[in-house]
């Protein structure tokens, strides 16, 4: 059997999915035994575009994305990607559902250009000056810059995805075992997440059912500065809003393992259209009574940063409505 | 033309289904623009029902239970008070208006209020105008 | 007028590209350093719990995965009004000075090092860790990344995950270390220090035994005479989790030292209409436009800036490097944007011996590592040494913590101007009556590489080629003249 290529592409994502893929290390270097990578750019520009379209559609066996989509140029690279790709997996938490740089979504361009190139503290913006896509340099030199557009779009809404990887970033054990699963060959139906199928809270060692005992109504809502949780109890039984019950677990709990409540960059558990809002359910259906709603809302007085963390773009209302 | 709301209602099947039924009977009139839902019960309602109403077009959502202490599953509409109270605060972020979301309390025996309340809801949205999300997709 | 694009380069805090002007002659006229992308931090952290904040803006970038993460948690401790307990200083420190090695050793060996051993004319597919590693013999390749590999344990192990951290408190550390741990660490920060040395070894045996290479280090070529920024401790030494900031000038007297909030004195970002990047310049010498020399307004941060700005480094091993690498060239401040990694090699080290030091120290298992946090101040500037450079994060809250208004100055855009300067700089210098090949290509990326544009790592590890990037050249009339590509 020949080799299989791969190809990555890093769009509008932090890189540390590619680290994840780094720190791999020795493990990386045997997998690349069965693996030719035969484009991995990570960044992205107009005048590179002719080397990936000059490739035969479908050339590329399997190309990674890592990264949202937010700029002209990253969506017309993930379209250029998928034409040449046979499988293309949206790979961490921007490219399957948004991530972090998601939640800009909550604001408009143009608030976000009068916060950084006016308010911000110390910004010097005399001339009232805001990045062009085209602009004359001292009458002669013409620089362009990509658009910025207004929402942020995770891959599967600008191409057709046909597997998901969780996590910020994906765990690299886990993506050993992913990687090794898509050389294998051993793939699941087209369209779903590779997972373990387990949850945050299955796999955590706090988890109240894993040591036979029931969960009980929340009486009060913490924040993670209010006093210090107790070791190997439940977070959320604490009062500490973890979002372990509805997130996919390949991380192993990292974050409830020291003490910090999930925030579920592992992606919803199958069967959750929304994650954000399954996770109202799940909370709310532990909070005692309306009153610790209340507190909810007081102490995270913006809630869709909270439970849309990483998740906004894919919501099935995913931005703010600007009139 | 006048706009006519569209409004999706989620009724629970113990208490307001049944208050909308008795409303058709007892011949109280409302209007035409709620397309009502059977739920065995309020707490049967996910958020995500909710969301997606919006995001598919509908320019109000109901959600329609028992009052306090009626609920046939006996927490089912507490919860749905608690989680309600979060999608009502959600909605808001996202930036919906208030009123593009109502919660209500109506038993089996209520027919006439239930009529009043779609009444009222109805004038309401006109008021307001249509789902800004509307057309969009 | 001819028009060249570099393009893609590489990752930064966002995209970047390079334009190149030539004038009718086909010499260069002018040159830019753009940066194509934004996300939008600053808006969206607004309304959220400031203890959010150092786990959300950890993803501004993967490759310094913990220094956006240390600088808000630092900030929250002032919105807090407190200071971390001995412990949870030392746990943060520690945390910062392996993630210093383990971020170090990735741009050393996988982007300065292979334009040196390799050569920088060889071809581009041997110009890089793959090519070093055959050069310097495969054993040795391998035991630098395994001793890597140690520094990304550590920084794990306090982290809580080995990407983007988890376990800042105001004033506190969410992960206490047992004795197995600490004993676990402290094996693992002597591997931390023979990295160090080696590193430090192979950059005498392959760069100062090799004249050529001197020449390129110490010549005209690479060359920014600018202003730099550093953060040093009590006694003037390099310090990176904490200490005061100093601007000495070009000729390296100091010009201003700061703390915290102080930085709004000092340093303003100017907003261009051609980049998404705002280019930061002195307060008090005022906007100059993108110019060297004595007199700019431009100064540059990151290793070779720290080491300007301070008397000397804090471990003894290092602080030898220090000393050896002033005498041999002759100067202080050193303006030679090549000599940045040198001075990245002997931060190497210095982060290393810390390691080692901070492991030792029987007071890091204690499990005092929380502090109780009252009403918030309202406001609050985490200031700290990134691998690259200052960074700043400034945020102000309500009485809850909650996140009103936030500013980030991230290390890449205080370098903004001078990377524009060395590209000028360079393509100038190497770009004559037309002539562009490959081998220019690789020397004005040279002029980059130094100021350490992350993500490159990543790529070098597995392809074949360098920061896989293309050079179009197009003719008055906008015909593609002459295409040059590394990969
Ligand atoms: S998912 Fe997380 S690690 Fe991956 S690119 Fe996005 S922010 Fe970075
Ligand atoms: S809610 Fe959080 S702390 Fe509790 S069991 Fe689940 S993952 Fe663990
Ligand atoms: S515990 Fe949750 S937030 Fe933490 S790494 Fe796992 S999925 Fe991500
Ligand atoms: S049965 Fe009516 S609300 Fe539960």
């Amino acid at each position: 059997m020949g080799k299989k290529t791969i190809a990555f592409l890093l769009t509008g994502g932090c890189a540390g999915c590619e680290m994840a893929l780094v720190d791999l290390a020795d493990r990386l270097v045997d997998a690349l035994e069965h693996l030719e990578v035969v484009w991995w750019a990570p960044t992205v520009a107009d005048l590179k575009y002719k080397d990936l379209e000059d490739m035969p559609d479908k050339s590329i066996d399997l190309a990674f994305i890592d990264g949202m989509v937010r700029l002209s140029e990253q969506e017309h690279m993930v379209k250029v990607l998928r034409q040449k790709a046979k499988i293309l997996v949206a790979f961490g938490a921007c490219a399957a559902l948004g991530g972090i740089p998601g939640m800009g979504n909550l604001h408009t361009k143009d608030e976000i250009f009068k916060t950084v190139y006016f308010d911000t503290f110390s910004t010097d913006n005399p001339d009232g000056v805001v990045p062009q896509t085209k602009y004359l340099v001292d009458g002669k030199y013409e620089l362009t810059l990509p658009e910025f557009y207004d929402t942020v779009r995770a891959i599967h809404q600008v191409v057709d995805v046909d597997y998901f990887v969780g996590g910020c970033p994906p765990h690299h054990e886990f993506v050993a075992k992913a990687v090794e699963a898509i050389i294998a060959g051993n793939l699941p139906p087209k369209g779903s997440w590779i997972t373990s199928g387990k949850s945050v809270c299955d796999v955590c060692p706090r988890n109240p059912a894993n040591k036979g005992e029931t969960r009980t109504p929340i009486k009060e809502v913490k924040r993670t500065i209010e006093g210090a949780p107790e070791e190997d109890k439940c977070l959320l039984q604490q009062g500490y809003l973890c979002l372990g019950p509805i997130t996919q677990g390949d991380c192993g709990a990292s974050c409830p393992k020291v003490g910090i409540p999930c925030r579920g960059c592992g992606g919803p558990i199958p069967g959750i259209k929304d994650f954000g809002a399954r996770a109202i359910s799940a909370i709310t259906s532990l909070l005692k009574d309306e009153k610790t709603v209340e507190q909810l809302m007081e102490k995270y007085p913006t809630i869709a940063k909270l439970f849309y963390r990483y998740s906004l773009p894919s919501a099935l209302i995913n931005r703010r409505i600007s009139r | 033309m006048s706009f006519s709301p569209n409004i999706v209602g989620f009724a629970c099947h113990w208490c307001t289904y049944t208050g909308a039924d008795l409303a058709g009977s007892l011949r109280c009139k409302y209007p035409p623009t709620i397309k009502l839902i059977r739920v065995p019960c309020s707490g049967r309602v996910e958020p995500e029902f909710v969301l997606e109403a919006l995001a598919r077009g509908a320019d109000g959502v109901f959600v329609g239970g028992c009052h306090f202490g009626d609920c046939h599953y006996k927490e089912g509409n507490y919860k749905t008070s608690r989680r309600m109270m979060l999608v009502k605060k959600l909605l808001e972020e996202l930036g919906f208006e208030p009123e593009r979301f109502r919660l209500e309390w109506i038993s089996g025996a209520e027919g006439k209020k239930f009529a009043e309340v779609m009444e009222e809801y109805t004038e309401q949205l006109k008021k307001i105008g249509p789902n800004p999300l509307k057309g969009g997709e | 007028m001819r028009k060249i694009e570099i393009n893609p380069i590489t990752r930064l805090e966002g995209h970047g590209k390079i334009t190149i002007f030539l004038d009718d002659n086909g010499n260069v006229d002018e040159a830019f350093f753009q940066v194509v992308e934004l996300r939008g931090y600053e808006r969206f952290l607004v309304g959220m719990p400031i203890e959010e904040v150092p786990r959300t803006v950890s993803t501004i970038c993967g490759v310094c995965r913990g220094i956006h993460f240390t600088a808000s948690m630092k900030a929250m401790d002032e919105i807090y009004g407190v200071k971390p307990t001995p412990t949870a200083r030392k746990l943060r420190e520690l945390f910062l000075n392996a993630h210093f090695v383990e971020d170090h050793a990735v741009v050393l060996y996988a982007l300065g090092l292979p334009d040196f051993v390799v050569g920088p004319d060889a071809s581009p597919a041997e110009r890089n860790i793959v090519g070093l590693v055959q050069k310097v013999g495969v054993e040795l390749g391998k035991e630098v990344l395994r001793k890597r590999a140690c520094a990304v344990k550590i920084f794990e192990m306090l982290g809580g995950k080995p990407i983007h951290p988890v376990t800042a408190l105001p004033g506190g550390w969410a992960k206490r270390l047992t004795e197995e741990e600490r004993q676990e660490i402290e094996k693992l920060s002597e591997q931390l220090v023979e990295l160090g040395k080696l590193t430090l070894q192979i950059f005498d045996d392959v760069i100062l035994k090799n004249e050529k290479y001197m020449e390129l280090v110490t010549g005209d070529m690479y060359k920014v005479v600018v202003n730099y920024m550093g953060t040093v401790d009590d006694q003037g030494r390099v310090a990176y989790y904490d200490g005061t900031q100093r601007v000495v000038d070009t000729n390296g007297n100091e010009i201003a030292t700061f703390t915290g909030k102080g930085y709004l004195d000092y340093i303003a970002e100017r907003v261009l209409p051609w980049s998404y990047l705002k280019m930061p310049y002195l307060k008090q010498i005022g906007w100059k436009g993108i110019v060297d020399g004595e007199g700019t307004s431009l100064y540059s941060v990151g290793p070779l800036a720290r080491l300007n700005a301070a008397n000397g480094m804090d471990t003894p091993l290092a602080q030898e490097a220090y000393e050896k690498m002033y005498e041999t060239l002759k100067a202080k401040p050193v303006h030679q944007v090549l000599a940045y990694h040198w001075a990245r090699a002997i931060e190497l080290l210095n982060a290393a011996e810390k390691c080692l030091q901070l492991a030792k120290d029987p007071e890091i298992t204690s499990p005092d590592t929380r502090v109780e946090v009252g009403e918030a101040t309202g406001e609050g500037v985490g200031i700290v040494e990134a691998p690259r450079g200052t960074l700043i994060h400034h945020y102000k809250t309500d009485k809850k913590g909650i996140v009103k208004e936030a500013n980030l100055i991230v290390a890449t855009t205080h370098n903004k101007g001078p990377i524009n300067l060395a590209i000028r700089k360079a393509a100038k210098h190497f770009i004559k009556e037309g002539k562009v090949d490959e081998a220019i290509l690789n020397h004005v990326e040279m002029a980059f590489r130094p100021y350490d544009l992350c993500l490159a790592c990543a790529t070098h590890a597995v392809t074949k080629g360098t920061i896989p990037f293309q050079i179009d050249i197009y003719t008055p009339k906008g015909e593609l003249y002459q295409s040059l590509k590394n990969f």
